[in-house]
């Protein structure tokens, strides 16, 4: 396996870039993924802990309901939509450093 | 369970479900046909050239999701279990969150044809391929059978006196015919166009029925809370919206057989489906507040098979190579959840609305004679031409969506015997043409296959045999896909390791518990009975078959370090560098020549 350019010289092919592109990706993608999961597992114990509270009526539904039957696909495509947006921009950010680093390197 | 539903209500037959239905089947049968022209190349077949638009593949992919369990199923869940079935949904759509954070983009900038395709380029290892391959047959194959089983059951119930075995056939002919004459080309317009239909017989008959009887909060309404019931509120609105109605229906004389759930347990959560292990376990004598941890626990372990299982479902997964780049593959999968997610509002209206104005569904019979059956059944209620027009559209639905997931589902396995099987392992040196015929062969095979194991499962219960495919893609596909895509110290012994220990295991308890119940293993019962929390556990395993899977693919990964592929970095940069960078091609330029 050799790469075209020598790795010392070629800053997309390098660790760095790697580490770098990789820790902002996944630090976005677990920051989305956090805010789901804490309302997604947060339900049940509310339910759980708070039965009173989840099933006062609003609009005929009760609370656990509106939640869960209707607010909550809404709630995921803002999460998504805001993950997709960010993640663009990121990639985009991040393709242009690395080609500007290496123009700059004269690869 | 038989006997009752010879008492149960029969439809008499109804020329306008009939017509729609059949026009369903047609236009379907001619799309396929008219969409295979367009399909010539290997890459054609395999992944529809690569070139489907965001808007046909979101509609595609969609369509090919929303099978029957979501169409009928989920309104007959609602309406026998209440609240405890609105996780259904909400995490069938959810789980491709899951998808779009972790897997869609990376998956789709490998540029592999099958997911055993990245298996075996993600760690150069055609013994991982071959692994993967049966877990695709596998999953693919148990997913088959609910859909078989739904086309043939509602088929059965549209024409009173049909077999059951005319509906599997039917369906399972036309559809092997539509993949093997046009492959995934031929079939995503095929799809796309069955998502819309869905949208449209799920969601005209919810607005007519509820600008009749009244919206979905003010039936939610008729079902009092326990605090309610307590305070001395009484149900009056239910009965009164539905009094006079009632009598469009034909003559039921399983009314007398109905057991309808109570309000306060049906309209909260930790209800009789979430508590159904323990209860099992304990006898009837045990008191609701006891199986409320169990519930608890269930309900945890039912989200992560969901959330994780949709992010690992192969034939879901192939269609994101249909793409032409990751950025499109994102922007795919946040369409998908919008799709998704709006038609996931309409099935429980359905259950609610069935609740109230269809009580006789109560009568314990499984499939669209029962509680499944409220989909089908309630337009009816509306009397008249109108309620049989609407009524043949919700059937038209339920034909889409049988087609409609049958179909991805052959064009998954199918790819996965010709490209993996033929292509890779038993004839490497074939041409595209070769393995093209072989597709077309292959798609004949699995159809007919699929066709006898939907003959053999005739007694099962729908929704149990997908929940079983959930499990096993959420303990195995999963954690593989998770890890290899985004830690590179994962070796291939440590990737098999996990995923044949967290999808086995899970498998065999989830039919230990069916032993338990069914089949006579009176001895596990007993022990069963005084384990409640075993006994939930094993029931839904994925809340320890995940963290199982994870857990021993990081530990042998480590012990076997020795093995990480040599270009793993390489491998991770394709995997995450922006397409902009254009490193794709310059790596499948390098492996030219090495059987990639």
């Amino acid at each position: 396996m050799q790469s075209p350019q020598s790795e010392h010289e070629d800053f997309i092919h390098s660790e760095a870039f790697l580490h770098r592109l990789m820790r902002r990706q996944f630090r976005l993608s677990a920051a989305c993924a956090a805010a789901f999961v804490v309302v997604l597992l947060g339900m049940p114990l509310m339910n759980y802990f708070a039965p009173e509270l989840m099933a006062v009526r609003v609009g005929g539904f009760t609370v656990s309901w509106l939640v869960l039957g209707v607010l909550f696909f809404p709630f995921v495509w803002v999460i998504s939509g805001i993950f997709i947006r960010k993640s663009l921009r990121m990639e985009r950010e991040e393709a242009e450093l690395a080609l500007e680093e290496n123009r700059r390197r004269g690869v | 369970m038989m006997l009752m539903t010879v008492g149960a209500i029969e439809l008499k037959l109804d020329w306008w479900v009939v017509v729609l239905s059949g026009v369903t089947v047609a236009v379907t049968i001619w799309m396929g046909f008219w969409a295979a022209r367009k399909a010539r190349t290997a890459s054609d077949f395999f992944v529809a050239g690569r070139s489907v638009s965001v808007g046909w593949n979101a509609s595609a992919i969609s369509g090919e999701y929303l099978s029957a369990a979501s169409f009928m199923g989920i309104a007959g869940m609602v309406m026998s279990s209440g609240y405890d079935a609105l996780w259904y949904p909400v995490c069938y759509a959810c789980g491709y969150l899951f998808l779009l954070l972790f897997i869609a983009g990376p998956l789709r900038r490998f540029g592999a044809y099958t997911i055993p395709d990245f298996a075996e380029g993600r760690f150069d290892s055609p013994l991982f391929r071959k692994i993967a391959v049966t877990f695709v047959l596998f999953i693919g194959f148990f997913y088959t059978m609910p859909q078989m089983n739904g086309a043939g059951k509602a088929l059965a119930y549209i024409i009173p006196g049909l077999p059951y075995w005319v509906g599997v056939a039917v369906v399972g002919a036309v559809i092997t015919v539509n993949v093997a004459v046009g492959g995934m080309k031929g079939i995503t317009l095929v799809q796309a166009f069955q998502y819309w239909l869905k949208m449209f017989a799920i969601s005209v008959p919810v607005f007519v029925l509820v600008a009749v009887f009244g919206g979905y909060g003010s039936q939610l309404k008729a079902n009092v809370t326990a605090g309610e019931k307590a305070a001395g509120v009484t149900v009056v609105e239910a009965a009164s919206g539905a009094g006079v109605k009632r009598e469009a229906l034909p003559p039921s004389d399983a009314a007398k057989k109905v057991s309808v759930p109570a309000d306060e347990t049906w309209i909260a959560p930790f209800g009789p489906r979430s508590s159904k292990p323990a209860k099992t376990a304990q006898g009837a004598g045990v008191k609701i507040e006891d199986t409320r941890p169990y519930a608890l626990l269930w309900t945890y372990s039912l989200i992560i098979a969901l959330v994780c299982g949709t992010a690992g479902l192969p034939h879901i997964l192939v269609r994101f190579y249909t793409n032409p780049d990751g950025v499109a593959a994102k922007r795919t999968t946040m369409w998908v959840m919008i799709l998704i997610g709006v038609f996931y509002l309409f099935p429980p209206v359905f259950g609610v609305l069935g609740r109230n104005l269809m009580p006789e569904l109560y009568n314990g019979a499984s499939g669209v004679k029962g509680t499944d059956g409220s989909v089908l059944k309630l337009p009816l209620l509306l009397g008249g031409v109108w309620g049989s027009v609407l009524s043949g559209v919700t059937c038209a639905g339920a034909f889409a969506a049988f087609m409609s997931t049958f179909s991805g589902l052959l064009v998954s396995i199918t790819g996965a015997l010709a490209h993996d099987i033929y292509g890779r392992i038993l004839r490497p040196q074939s041409t595209p043409e070769q393995r093209m015929q072989m597709f077309k062969v292959f798609a004949f095979v699995c159809g007919g296959a699929a066709i006898l194991l939907g003959l053999v499962v005739e007694n099962f219960e729908i929704n149990m045999l997908v929940g079983w495919a959930f499990a096993i893609a959420a303990t195995s596909y999963f954690p593989l896909l998770f890890l290899s895509t985004w830690w590179r110290g994962i070796t291939m012994k440590g990737a098999a390791t996990g995923m044949l220990a967290g999808g086995m295991l899970s498998l065999v308890s989830i039919v230990s518990t069916m032993f338990a119940d069914n089949w006579g293993a009176d001895g596990l019962k007993a022990w069963y009975a005084v384990h409640p929390l075993v006994r939930t556990l094993a029931e839904q395993p994925a809340i320890w078959g995940l963290p199982l899977a994870l857990v021993l693919m990081v530990t042998v990964s480590r012990a076997t370090r020795a093995t990480v592929p040599a270009d793993v970095r390489r491998k991770m940069l394709v995997l995450h560098a922006p397409e902009a960078l254009g490193l794709k091609e310059e790596y499948i330029k390098e492996h030219e020549g090495l059987g990639h």
